[in-house]
């Protein structure tokens, strides 16, 4: 019975906090044509999660590529179908892995700064300063934040996609030797662009996603050295969960 | 201030490298032109069986890739399969009275159309049907026909 109690309670706070997330992101949208206005404040922000990830990014969409190239060079091997490489490492990447990994790394990089910086301004009460200024700490902080990141993570899973697929020719057409110009014809032939349409829904998505948790958790931290770390924390678990489940809703909807 | 430009100038070049690869996939991954290539006349042919084709399936005449499936409906009078081919404005010179068969690359591979030219004078254009065509082969029913004929009443007779 108590068991039964817990779970209950357990329920309704998670369908609380989706409420209150839902909710915190109009009174962000309903603050976003104003905050296009300001458009130093968002490229500012921009540069904060978009240029300073794209190291990350880049480095880890090389590797990734050149993972997938020699793992699907393995098995298509075997079946005496390496010709094929180029259009299964660009579907794989364009579709899901180019999206998925670049919101989770958006989520390590730039989320977890994102919060702390909010967490860290209600902690030392600039927020509450902000109020009395008669400064929305909302327009003010959290929309340029928000923007940024949502223009940021579709930029940077293109960038993701486009060097692994560099990454994945390097291993596959130079190292193994499949042929250079079967890799792209070959790719030319199966991916279609509703594949890359697919690619850049999820990353935008993905993007409001990501920054939606980020804001959201740093402006409700609370106002402790601790309260801030669990906002970080809650930031990186809630986007990776959040993101895995949204992928693959939206692949069930576009297949 | 130098700060502030070279801050502005990197925000500028990422917002440009994110477009870069974004029209770098969309036009090396794939094949926008063909995808959205409007051009070239459309052609019909009725098939009884058209198993495994697929919309954009390549229209071969020769060997030579001429043009690509555009959509394949259903005839519900004549219940047959009606497939729409487009094919280049530069093969203009296709006998009407050529046949279409639907052919499949390889054992197993994935099925194309392909065109066997005749010996009119006049040739396929725009809205034009092919008569003569040849459906599907599928690998099953072959294999089925093949064991029947090897049936002991068969086998029986001799």
């Amino acid at each position: 019975m108590n068991f039964l109690h817990t779970a209950l309670e357990q329920l309704l706070g998670r369908l609380r906090k989706l409420g209150a997330v839902t909710l915190f992101f109009g009174e962000i949208l309903v603050r976003c044509p104003a905050g296009l206005k300001r458009p130093r404040l968002v490229s500012a922000q921009i540069y904060a999660s978009g240029v300073l990830s794209l190291v990350i990014i880049m480095v880890s969409g090389f590797f990734v590529g050149m993972v997938i190239g020699l793992q699907a060079y393995d098995s298509l091997s075997r079946l005496r179908q390496e010709d094929i490489l180029g259009a299964g490492v660009a579907l794989t990447l364009l579709k899901e892995l180019g999206p998925v990994v670049t919101a989770l790394l958006f989520a390590g990089r730039a989320g977890t700064s994102l919060a702390s910086e909010i967490g860290l301004m209600g902690a030392t009460e600039q927020l509450s300063a902000m109020e009395i200024m008669a400064v929305d700490p909302l327009q003010r902080v959290v929309v340029p934040r928000f923007l940024g990141g949502a223009i940021a993570v579709p930029l940077l899973a293109a960038v993701f996609s486009a060097i692994g697929i560099l990454g994945a020719y390097f291993i596959g057409v130079v190292v193994m030797g499949v042929d250079g110009g079967e890799f792209w014809s070959q790719m030319q032939e199966y991916v279609d662009p509703e594949d890359i349409w697919e690619g850049v829904w999820k990353s935008v998505v993905f993007g409001i996603a990501a920054s939606l948790i980020a804001v959201y958790e740093g402006y409700h931290a609370p106002p402790t050295a601790e309260g801030v770390g669990m906002a970080t924390t809650r930031t990186v678990v809630t986007t990776s969960i959040i993101v895995l489940i949204l992928d693959y809703l939206i692949t069930a909807f576009l297949l | 201030m130098a700060a502030t430009r070279s801050r502005e100038l990197g925000t500028g070049l990422f917002i440009f490298l994110g477009f870069a690869a974004l029209l770098f996939l969309a036009t090396q991954t794939t094949n926008v032109d063909e995808y959205f290539d409007q051009s070239g006349y459309e052609v019909s042919a009725r098939f009884s069986d058209v198993a495994g084709l697929k919309v954009r399936a390549p229209v071969t005449l020769a060997g030579v890739n001429i043009g690509r499936v555009e959509r394949i409906e259903f005839d519900n009078d004549r219940l047959d399969a009606v497939v729409t081919m487009r094919i280049d404005n530069e093969f203009d010179q296709i006998p009407d009275d050529s046949d279409a068969g639907i052919v499949t690359a390889g054992l197993l591979g994935s099925k194309f159309v392909g065109i066997g030219p005749g010996g009119s004078e006049s040739y396929l254009e725009n809205g034009s049907e092919i008569q003569i065509t040849q459906s599907a082969i599928i690998l099953e029913d072959v294999i089925g026909r093949y064991l029947f004929n090897q049936s002991p009443q068969d086998g029986g007779q001799q």
